[in-house]
């Protein structure tokens, strides 16, 4: 169930687990953290691909990175999100702050 | 004409236990014939309330929450009820974005959601006593108030 994460020069790229939980949220936000701080990460894309469920733990492991992000001066984004998780995204806020992108940035227009 | 069935589970307040008690939910819930948003819904209810008695009600002590499920016609009723240390002011705790464990990543949206994404729900607590939240959807009504 563990997200897979990947690092390109300073941009961290977490696959996001198929069920976001107050339980998973724990250590995907240690995991992310860790890298944060080991690799000096400056931007990351949350990928939902996986994703089928997520509840308000989602939301905090999103406003935690992005308040860490927004301090250092670099960005947060949110790609491939279902309707049911983008409907979270929306109901909470966090599609003000962040770009949020319904496929791969490249490839759709932002929500 | 609408049928009546009631389900009670309980289990341990550990966090791993979390989706169990929601494709518990789910799958009780099926026999309403609900949309796959109705049951995404009351999955993030179900997961909010759940977790506010592990997190809160418990505070990560090793405990037993009850949910009981009723189906009252097209009408489907959550409750989730701890034994946990309750809440002192009711009102303050469902305000959106108050949390009292703002260093431990809550967002302070639980209520919200709960809010959000059922029909109603009532809070009964005592502190020291423990917290039952009672929620309810009604279910294949068409549009939730959230969409657009």
């Amino acid at each position: 169930m563990e997200g897979g994460y990947k690092i390109r020069e300073r941009n961290l790229t977490v696959e996001m687990p198929a069920e976001i939980d107050h339980h998973s949220a724990q250590h995907i936000t240690s995991n992310i953290d860790y890298l944060i701080e080991a690799n000096g990460i400056r931007s990351i894309v949350f990928d939902f691909n996986r994703t089928s469920f997520m509840d308000s733990s989602g939301i905090g492991i999103l406003l935690g990175r992005y308040k860490k992000m927004n301090y250092a001066g670099g960005k947060v984004m949110v790609i491939r999100a279902n309707p049911s998780i983008r409907k979270i995204l929306t109901f909470s806020g966090v599609t003000k702050i962040m770009d949020v992108y319904e496929g791969l940035p490249e490839q759709s227009d932002r929500i | 004409m609408g049928i009546s069935n009631e389900m009670r589970l309980e289990f341990d307040s550990r966090s791993c236990n979390e989706g169990f008690a929601r494709v518990s939910v789910a799958a009780f819930m099926t026999q309403l014939n609900p949309t796959l948003e109705e049951v995404a819904d009351v999955k993030t209810a179900l997961s909010e309330a759940v977790t506010n008695s592990i997190v809160h009600g418990y505070e990560g002590a090793i405990e037993k929450i009850v949910v009981e499920c009723r189906i009252e016609d097209d009408t489907f009723c959550v409750d989730v009820t701890d034994h946990g240390i309750g809440i002192e002011n009711i009102e303050q705790a469902m305000e959106p974005l108050f949390t009292t464990k703002p260093d431990s990543e809550r967002s302070g949206m639980g209520f919200a959601f709960m809010e959000a994404f059922m029909d109603s729900i009532e809070v009964t607590s005592k502190p020291n006593e423990g917290t039952k939240v009672s929620m309810k959807k009604k279910i294949g009504c068409g549009k939730s108030k959230f969409e657009r």
